[in-house]
């Protein structure tokens, strides 16, 4: 087990002028189940490479423990890729598709056989240990391949989208036991997804990237409360946060009719406006003319509560944080399932001052 | 079928008439061109459509696309591995429940997959043979900057190649194409090889279908041996002293008998130009083949090649023309001893080897059977021998298909990120 360091790597490729990675600074604990997450491209998967040992690293360097790796080859850093190429061999037991990796790698067989009985009991397979996997369901023939990993017993694993290939259920069934596993094993682990909810179950920690670069790594929880930056806040939460371009004003914000106080000192050099960030959780939602105006287009029940998806009365009310389309992104708010207001109708909306979140405009920065 | 769409090159229209609105899982016997065996990874079933055979899988749209580019881009750098054919997407079921995608590749003729060869009677060294050839493979990929990610015996498929293989890739689902690999990144491939490797003839083992009592560990350690070896031979640059400039000459002889050709060797002196350094920079397979093409036409793999041309030489020699223009002489082989052997096969033998694989065989047989005799025999007369001994208890190895991917659900393909 060891800790893990990027210590501002940097990996730029061939022919291009912006870094892949850049400038990255991570430390992570040992034992620590660290996520690496962010839209395609943003070099999540570039970085557990290059902890791998299969990218090269141009800047910075990477630490493992107490020893520079940066330049070591794959073999010696004693990581282990997880769930990649996993076979099961049809003629083999269970203990022999687990162990027989060591073998190659010189261990002897004493040892194989206590490693492998410590991760057969650790997944729960000691009873299926001299069966085929023929005989094991699927959800045991995917542990076989975990017992695999774990039986190397390496300083740090690492994950690559592990679980992209498989349908929704399994999806949801093997994101919980690996989670736990890890848990269980504490050992330090890396995992790359693209999936925010994947990253806010199965982290102690998440490390958001965009165009290579760190927007913030935090817990999941402070990510979701105390989100850096306007990226971080559109990207973490589903659904989304609604943020609306808003007029300062002397004592605050005015949130259509609604006047948010904010301490004058923080909104020094906002510019004359500021975005407001609102979780659909956190809308009050009123009908007196108190707020943003805004019409209901959709109602989702949800039994005990209810999400509605309205559009600003006033046209020149701007939300962003839509992507390529935001004109169509909705105003999202979660109300009380007995007190769910009708499609067509106008409501106003303001957020609740405790779960208030302000952004620069200009540099998107958290603001107080 | 409202949603159903195929991405194709050249789609046939007897593509619609198979079953997509089933998993394949469950599609029917009577299409099937084989049954499935062993734990897959992904769902894969051989189908018979317009007088061949395809392979399809089944796996989620936005990899079947991938990889089905990937499989074309391999083909146009000339790289051996099987040829796509096409993307079935938007399934259905008639209740309207989404289907997974399918990719459809063209099934290669005359190749085995690794375990079908271990289920016949094998010669000793087999294993030696397909990792020397996967070897190759690995190489060739690695030079083009193909990062496979998943190299095992499994994912390759075999093709004889007069009494070698030839190797294939069939699975490029992990694969990257980039500009050129790191060698942190080979080394990560040819891990994977030896472990897998390893793991693959351990399990023969445990089945007793490997009749060898080599340690499946120690023959595993060969792709490193063999793949280091090409590698090193391929791309080392060496110093040659003023005075030895027949030694630029020697290295790419020495590459030629590899069967590569080299397309560009960098060469530069030293200050003083008493050392010259030399480095091949591009390089390509095929050389025997490319050149038995251009002499007589024949489209066969490089030791089949090697083969035939080593025979055109020993005719040449042995009617005595060896001053004679060099694609005449080998045009008069083809008509007189190439093709009357290969035509003599009998129909109802063709499926059990390719022409070009049968006349090697028959090659080898007059060696056999000139040493028991102890006097040279006629070609044709060691034909006839071969068509009545040999041939007829091969077994049919036109159109060997097998599903016997044993790998886990649950696999990660790198992603873009």
């Amino acid at each position: 087990m060891a800790t893990v360091k990027f210590d501002n790597a940097t990996r730029i490729y061939p022919g291009n002028d912006t870094p892949s990675v850049d400038a990255l600074n991570i430390d992570i604990a040992d034992g620590e189940f660290l996520v690496l997450v962010g839209p395609s491209g943003c070099g999540k998967s570039t970085s557990l490479r290059m902890l791998a040992g299969l990218e090269e690293v141009n800047g910075g360097k990477i630490w493992i423990g107490d020893r520079d790796v940066t330049d070591l080859s794959p073999k010696d850093r004693d990581v282990a890729m997880v769930f990649q190429n996993y076979a099961l061999y049809p003629h083999m037991t269970v203990a022999d598709n687990m162990g027989f990796a060591l073998k190659i790698a010189g261990v002897d067989k004493g040892e194989i056989r206590k490693r492998v009985e410590e991760a057969a009991k650790i997944l729960d397979l000691t009873q299926y240990l001299e069966r085929k996997p023929k005989a094991l369901s699927g959800g045991q023939r995917q542990r076989v391949a975990m017992g695999r990993a774990i039986v190397r017993s390496p300083q740090v694993f690492l994950m690559d989208e592990p679980l992209s290939n498989l349908d929704a259920k399994l999806r949801v069934q093997t994101r919980t036991q690996i989670a736990s596993l890890q848990r269980r094993l504490g050992v330090t682990t890396v995992y790359v997804t693209h999936d925010q909810v994947e990253a806010m179950t199965m982290g102690d920690r998440i490390a958001l990237l965009k165009d290579g670069i760190l927007q913030q790594c935090a817990t999941p929880r402070e990510m979701y409360d105390r989100p850096n930056n306007l990226f971080v806040a559109g990207f973490i939460g589903s659904p989304a946060m609604n943020l609306v371009s808003v007029p300062v004003t002397a004592d605050g914000v005015k949130f259509g009719s609604h006047q948010l106080e904010i301490p004058r000192s923080d909104l020094a050099g906002a510019g004359s406006h500021v975005i407001v960030g609102v979780r659909p959780e956190d809308v009050e939602v009123t009908s007196n003319a108190d707020g943003l105006a805004l019409t209901i287009d959709v109602v989702e029940e949800l039994g005990a509560d209810a999400y509605v998806y309205g559009t600003p009365a006033d046209p020149a009310i701007q939300l962003e944080g839509g992507g390529d389309d935001a004109l169509a992104k909705p105003f999202i708010a979660r109300v009380d399932g007995r007190r769910v207001p009708r499609k067509g109708e106008t409501v106003h909306v303001y957020p609740k001052s405790a779960h208030l979140h302000v952004f620069n405009k200009e540099s998107g920065h958290r603001i107080g | 079928m409202a949603g159903l769409s195929i991405t194709a090159a050249h789609p046939d229209p007897a593509l619609l008439d198979l079953p997509w609105r089933l998993p394949l899982e469950e599609w029917p016997e009577e299409i099937l061109a084989a049954l499935p065996r062993g734990i897959s990874r992904h769902v894969v079933r051989f189908v018979r459509l317009s007088g061949r055979v395809v392979a399809i899988k089944e796996i989620k749209d936005d990899i079947a696309r991938r990889e089905y580019e990937l499989l074309r881009n391999l083909g146009r750098l000339d790289l051996p591995s099987v040829a796509p054919y096409a993307v079935i997407s938007g399934r259905e079921t008639r209740s309207g429940e989404p289907l997974d995608a399918c990719l459809i590749t063209h099934h290669l003729q005359f190749s085995l997959p690794y375990r079908a060869l271990y289920s016949q009677n094998l010669r000793r060294g087999t294993a030696i043979r397909l990792i020397d050839a996967l070897a190759v493979l690995l190489v060739r990929l690695h030079l083009a900057g193909f990062w496979w990610g998943d190299v095992s015996l499994s994912n390759t498929l075999f093709r004889r190649d007069a009494g070698a293989f030839s190797a294939y890739l069939v699975d490029a689902e992990t694969g990257e194409l980039r500009e050129r690999l790191s060698p942190g990144q080979r080394d990560h491939d040819l891990d994977i090889a030896r472990v897998n490797i390893a793991g693959e003839l351990m399990d023969l083992e445990a089945g007793g279908l490997l009749q060898e009592d080599r340690d499946p560990v120690v023959v595993s350690e060969r792709i490193l041996i063999r793949y280091h070896e090409l590698w090193d031979a391929l791309t080392g640059g060496e110093l040659i002293e003023e005075g030895e400039r027949w030694r630029v000459d020697e290295r790419i002889r020495a590459l030629n008998e590899l069967g590569f050709d080299v397309g560009e060797l960098a060469m530069s002196t030293d200050i003083d130009g008493t050392r010259i350094h030399i480095q091949p920079k591009v390089v390509d397979a095929g050389h025997h083949s490319r050149r038995l093409l251009r002499l007589t036409g024949l489209d066969v793999r490089e030791n089949q090649a090697r083969r035939l041309l080593n025979d055109l030489d020993a005719y040449t020699a042995a009617v005595g023309r060896q001053g004679d223009d060099e694609e005449l002489v080998a045009h008069d082989w083809l008509a007189r001893i190439y093709e009357p052997v290969t035509r003599r096969v009998p129909k109802e033998l063709t499926q059990k080897l390719e022409p070009a694989e049968i006349f090697h065989e028959v090659l080898e047989h007059r060696w056999y059977l000139a040493e028991r005799a102890r006097h040279d025999i006629p070609i044709f007369d060691a034909l006839e021998d071969y068509l009545s001994t040999v041939l007829p208890s091969r077994p049919d190895e036109a159109t060997v298909v097998g599903v016997d991917t044993t790998h886990m659900p649950v696999l990660a393909p790198p992603s873009a990120g």
